[in-house]
């Protein structure tokens, strides 16, 4: 029989490998019947624990706890983004004055904690008083609420400075200088060539900066805000219960995993020409 | 009225002494849960790449509960279940027992945790560029697999993942400011009670946020020498 005329039915394949209980399959089955375990055991302690007039008087709370916690990421999100124009534009400024301005700014709001800033701007801004009561904005800044989205609008900025910055850096020079070329004013390069390409780059960061934030803005509870987490303390300390802390993880990880699936549906969208 | 300087002063009448331990403190927590958070991240990658489906979806599992809730969330789980967990634990044997939980403690496995599930994330990623090929040499020449892992694999893992794990050190030098929530003397909690003594909040926020700035350019001068170290290793080779 000559090499020629064999078919590849007739080619002696190796056995495949058995597919026995290895050790590794013995220890992954156990560590998913472990998480199984763990997650029947929640339900059922959650269903042990089931109390209709406990539910009735604090999921309101809760209802105005995610509110209060998307309402504080919204505005501070879109006042980041407005925020986040110039300081990107003065990072990627050439006049050394500015970038380095801009690069402290972002250093500063990236290298400490939210928490000390929010810190910083709520109880801080209280030595400040007089000042603020004579140029009118101690009314704004004594409201926890808005002292929150203050810190973190202006947290918020200095990242996505950042993310919009590298995107506008991903798109190639040539694109500005074919849009040059073709007589395009610099504005409409902007508008009309780079920023759709930018954003594609940007999508998946500009998600995840969300994500950060909604995460992010539980800490607002330790400065008296009445969010999700303010909502689930303020119940922890008068029930005692500790499905209040359960009932808030099963909340905050919905929303995050609704999030995180949306912005890959959004993803696989707006690349839908880039697939082959 | 006290003189800034007064107030910053070392000793009993100012706070320079209390915020240095704060600081202390902090930076302890952080190197404290770093090793435990680089293994834990490293066995959860390692499972996240194993060809074992059950395996890679316990891994999975991990990561996006910890990576979905917050991280003061995590750390007031950790802290108040342990202590409710334990408690009745020991109830059985000790019925008037009352147990308090080190926040110590929980903040460091409530950050490792949260720290472990990215850093698997990063590992993963480095696993993925290390070519198959690295893996068949080292059987080819007669390591174990074991051998392969330490002395094929891991040197290269190691630099791919650095910049990665580098980032990830930061954001949990930030992440410890959460532990002041639950009573543990780190910068901020020292701040905010010389802050309400004072009546100087902005001045002491302030100089914790500073102190959180100045760690974080330490630990930036820090790891530029390691990176740079790592890559004169290479060079060698």
């Amino acid at each position: 029989m000559s090499a020629s005329t064999q078919t590849a039915d007739s080619v002696e394949r190796p056995p495949l490998p058995p597919h026995g209980w290895s050790r590794q399959r013995v220890l992954g089955t156990a560590l998913v019947a472990l998480w199984a375990l763990l997650g029947v055991g929640l339900v059922a302690y959650l269903v042990s624990a089931w109390n209709t007039e406990m539910f009735q008087k604090y999921a309101p709370g809760y209802v105005s706890g995610v509110g209060i916690t998307i309402s504080l990421v919204a505005i501070s999100i879109v006042a980041g983004a407005i925020l986040s124009v110039p300081v990107a534009y003065g990072r990627m400024s050439r006049n050394p004055v500015v970038a380095s301005l801009a690069y402290a700014y972002v250093y500063f709001f990236r290298g400490t904690p939210l928490l000390a800033q929010a810190f910083l701007v709520y109880y801080g801004f209280g030595s400040f008083r007089p000042q603020l009561d004579a140029i009118g904005l101690w009314s704004f800044f004594r409201e926890a609420f808005n002292c929150a989205i203050f810190a973190f609008s202006l947290n918020t900025a200095a990242y996505q400075a950042e993310i919009l910055r590298g995107a506008i850096q991903a798109v190639p020079k040539g694109q500005w200088e074919g849009a040059a070329s073709l007589g395009l004013h610099k504005i409409q390069t902007l508008r009309k060539i780079i920023l759709p390409q930018a954003l594609i780059v940007a999508l998946r960061p500009y998600g995840n900066e969300v994500i950060l934030m909604i995460k992010g803005s539980a800490i607002v509870a330790i400065i008296t805000v009445y969010d999700l987490m303010g909502i689930t303390r303020l119940t922890y300390s008068r029930t005692f219960d500790f499905q209040s802390y359960l009932w808030a993880a099963i909340i905050y990880l919905l929303i995050v995993e609704t999030l995180r699936h949306g912005i890959d549906w959004i993803e696989r969208r707006i690349t839908r020409h880039l697939k082959r | 009225m006290q003189s800034v300087w007064t107030l910053l002063s070392w000793g009993s009448e100012g706070w320079l002494d209390d915020i240095a331990y704060g600081a202390f403190i902090t930076v302890c927590l952080a190197l404290a849960t770093l090793p435990v958070g680089l293994l834990i991240g490293f066995l959860i990658a390692l499972s996240k790449q194993s060809n074992e489906r059950s395996l890679r979806l316990a891994g999975d599992i991990y990561t996006t509960i910890f990576r979905g809730l917050p991280e003061l969330l995590t750390l007031f789980l950790v802290f108040y279940g342990a202590q409710i967990g334990i408690q009745q634990v020991v109830r059985l044997f000790n019925p008037d027992a009352a147990i308090e939980v080190n926040s110590f403690v929980s903040g460091m496995i409530a950050l490792g945790v949260v720290f472990s599930s990215y850093a698997s994330e990063v590992f993963l990623s480095a696993f993925r560029a290390i070519p198959h090929g690295q893996y068949e040499g080292g059987f080819a020449v007669g390591l174990s697999k074991a051998q392969t892992m330490r002395l094929v694999v891991l040197p290269q893992l190691i630099r791919i993942a650095l910049p990665g794990l580098a980032n990830l050190w930061l954001i949990l030098l930030k992440d410890t400011s959460l532990v002041s929530a639950i009573g543990l003397t780190d910068i901020l909690r020292q701040a905010g009670v010389a802050a309400r003594v004072t009546k100087h909040a902005f001045l002491f926020f302030g100089i914790a946020a500073l102190i959180y700035l100045g760690l974080a350019i330490l630990s930036s001068i820090g790891i530029n020498a390691i990176e740079r170290w790592v890559g004169k290793q290479e060079v060698q080779r």
